[in-house]
């Protein structure tokens, strides 16, 4: 019985912690970065074999005779490293408001 | 015998089990034989990650298909590593929140039925057996080759090595294991492809036009296309190596080795680092294999090209760099095995035995006993497997295993943690129908019938006209699990979505790990 109430007591605690303004705007802000980004990394990937099953662009020349699909292969490095790191320096943000909902509540 | 291999071989096997003794000192409850007790840190969990994930596949596979198709081989190495962005943006932190010891936990978090967790370890253990099974081999071609051990005998001895390891010292002599292995074929890849470079004066543009007319390919080598010709097929392709990471048990149970959520992230930043420099230096492995050691020469010692790295090592370096790159593969493969065997034990010994069987009350001491049979188990069904498996393909099979992943476990990992409607109807249709659509669509693919004779496992027409099931059972896994949830009209559980949400993205209510 004892159990039980202890158990619904948290379970008013998360719902509390859901209304509250600042978890409202973790997840809002980790909406707005999260989602456009993600379309566009699939985007991004999606058109590589798009382009070379479906076209020739790819196959033209960038600098002698590196063709621009490689390029494309390339850059998805680029994209992939630099959206981590993009990443890590966006989630210190959303730790700050983590912080802040853990002090509004006293756990550390 | 190739002595200075053989050599070599054993300074491995000899270095991972003091590893192994070490580990099984600290290896004492539950928690330190699945996570580690979570006490690794970043760097650490980044490079046994980027040693759990480099595959054989990776390393030996890759380097022979971009030796022999050029640019289509390439297309591995792009989407194993764009695939650690769905992994970071969408999974790593809130799956380290919601679970604890393995993928099944995080799934029940939400739902806490015996079904669902039944499930879960279902698909678990399938996968990870499929990835196994092509991991061995794989070990046993190349232990075949290089010492001239029989194909049963090679994996019997990577078969026991890798048992040794898990039962002993459990998820700290994996990480170490891993650890090692990831320094290794870092360092070894990097030599060989500072070679190669050098050998073309350092110049990307010289090394382009000397490949244009290096292979039998000629200016095609450069170009997509040689290999994929089907749009569709190779979207599917795509697809599956893209979402299937994130889905893959042995590397999601990495990030339970962790503190808390910040370090799973930075673990996972290390490692697609780690990764990428890896799969850039693909394209060294790969050209320098076609144009020093040759197309006939590389098909000859297997049709597949799966030994153009070694053999390069060979043309470039001699016996010495030759017998060092085989024991960095060998190492490759114990690190992968040993993670795998690991995983499916801890599905079978967390989620069936103690959560399922014991409703969660076995002791400690239960626990670890139980994982540790639960290891040998899956340890001998792999290798009676594997024997069997001799003739199949190795690419084949791991793609399988990121078909399944994709199709059976991404829709509801991203369910569980986004949707709020999502209940334990949905979370059942979506692992089923994921499971069944990906394994039955390759069993009917030209993967397993081919009108030739010899070409597949069986003669006659595939009824599914792709190599890859992904780009069908990947929207089929989602859309049931929609489905599944709109039909069932079982209210969702607000409550616990609410919980869900709280501590996947804040921490807040979980337990200390460390």
């Amino acid at each position: 019985m004892e159990a039980k109430e202890i158990n619904k007591s948290f379970e008013n605690d998360y719902s509390s912690i859901v209304q509250s303004s600042s978890f409202q705007a973790l997840l809002s802000e980790k909406k707005k970065f999260i989602i456009p980004f993600t379309i566009f990394f699939f985007c991004f990937y999606f058109a590589l074999p798009i382009l070379t099953s479906y076209s020739t662009v790819l196959n033209s020349k960038f600098i002698g005779d590196i063709t621009w699909a490689w390029v494309f292969a390339f850059l998805q490095f680029i994209m992939t490293w630099g959206l981590c790191m993009l990443y890590s320096k966006k989630a210190t943000k959303f730790d700050e408001i983590t912080k802040q909902i853990k002090s509004e509540r006293g756990i550390n | 015998m190739n002595t200075p291999a053989f050599l070599m071989f054993l300074a491995i096997v000899f270095v991972t089990l003091i590893i192994t003794y070490f580990a099984s000192k600290k290896t004492k409850n539950a928690s330190e034989f699945y996570t580690a007790g979570g006490g690794l840190t970043g760097w650490q969990n980044g490079l046994a990650i980027a040693g759990d994930y480099m595959s054989a596949a990776s390393f030996l596979g890759i380097a022979g298909a971009v030796a022999l198709t050029g640019f289509d081989g390439f297309f591995y190495s792009i989407g194993f590593l764009v695939a650690y962005l769905v992994v970071l943006y969408l999974v790593a932190e809130p799956l380290r929140n919601l679970g604890k010891y393995t993928f099944a936990d995080m799934i029940a978090a939400r739902f806490n039925a015996k079904k669902i967790r039944g499930f879960a370890a279902m698909n678990t253990v399938a996968i990870s057996i499929f990835y196994m099974i092509a991991q061995l081999v794989g070990a046993g071609a190349l232990i075949k080759l290089l010492l001239g051990l029989e194909y049963t005998t090679s994996v019997l001895i990577v078969g026991v090595l890798m048992t040794i390891y898990v039962i002993f010292g459990g998820m700290h002599a994996t990480s170490w294991v891993q650890i090692i292995k990831a320094v290794l074929l870092m360092g070894g890849t990097l030599v060989i492809s500072i070679i190669v470079f050098a050998k073309f004066n350092f110049s990307v543009t010289d090394m382009f036009a000397q490949m244009k007319t290096a292979t039998p390919l000629k200016d095609a080598f450069l170009n997509p296309g040689v290999k994929y010709k089907e749009g569709i097929d190779t979207l599917s392709l795509n697809m599956g190596l893209v979402l299937g990471t994130a889905g893959l048990p042995h590397i999601l149970v990495r990030f339970f080795t962790v503190k808390d959520a910040k370090t799973a992230r930075s673990s996972v930043v290390y490692a697609t680092w780690i990764i990428g420099i890896f799969y850039v230096m693909t394209i060294f492995l790969g050209f320098g294999a076609a144009a020093f050691v040759g197309t006939d020469k590389i098909v000859a010692a297997n049709p597949a090209g799966n030994m153009a790295a070694p053999l390069l090592a060979q043309a470039l370096g001699g016996n010495m760099l030759f017998a060092f790159i085989s024991a960095v593969a060998f190492a490759t493969i114990l690190a992968v095995v040993a993670g795998l065997v690991l995983t499916a034990a801890s599905a079978f010994a967390h989620d069936f035995y103690n959560e399922i069987l014991k409703k969660g009350k076995a002791t400690e001491k239960q626990q670890v006993s139980m994982a540790r049979w639960a290891a040998i188990g899956v340890s001998v069904l792999s290798i009676i497997l594997a024997l069997g498996a001799q003739t199949l393909n190795v690419a084949f099979l791991v793609s399988l295993a990121f078909a399944v992943a994709a199709s059976a476990n991404l829709p509801v990992i991203i369910y569980t943690i986004y949707w709020k409607k999502f209940n334990t109807t949905g979370a059942v249709w979506a692992m089923i129908i994921g499971l069944i659509s990906s394994v039955g669509l390759v069993i009917i693919s030209p993967n397993v019938f081919s009108p030739e004779v010899g070409k597949a496992i069986f003669v006659g027409e595939p009824l599914f006209p792709y190599t890859t099931p992904g780009i069908v059972s990947i929207p089929l896994g989602f859309i049931a699990g929609y489905l599944g949830t709109i039909f069932s009209r079982q209210k969702a559980d607000v409550k616990k979505y609410e919980e869900v949400l709280v501590k996947s993205n804040t921490g807040i209510g979980i337990a200390d790990n460390s």
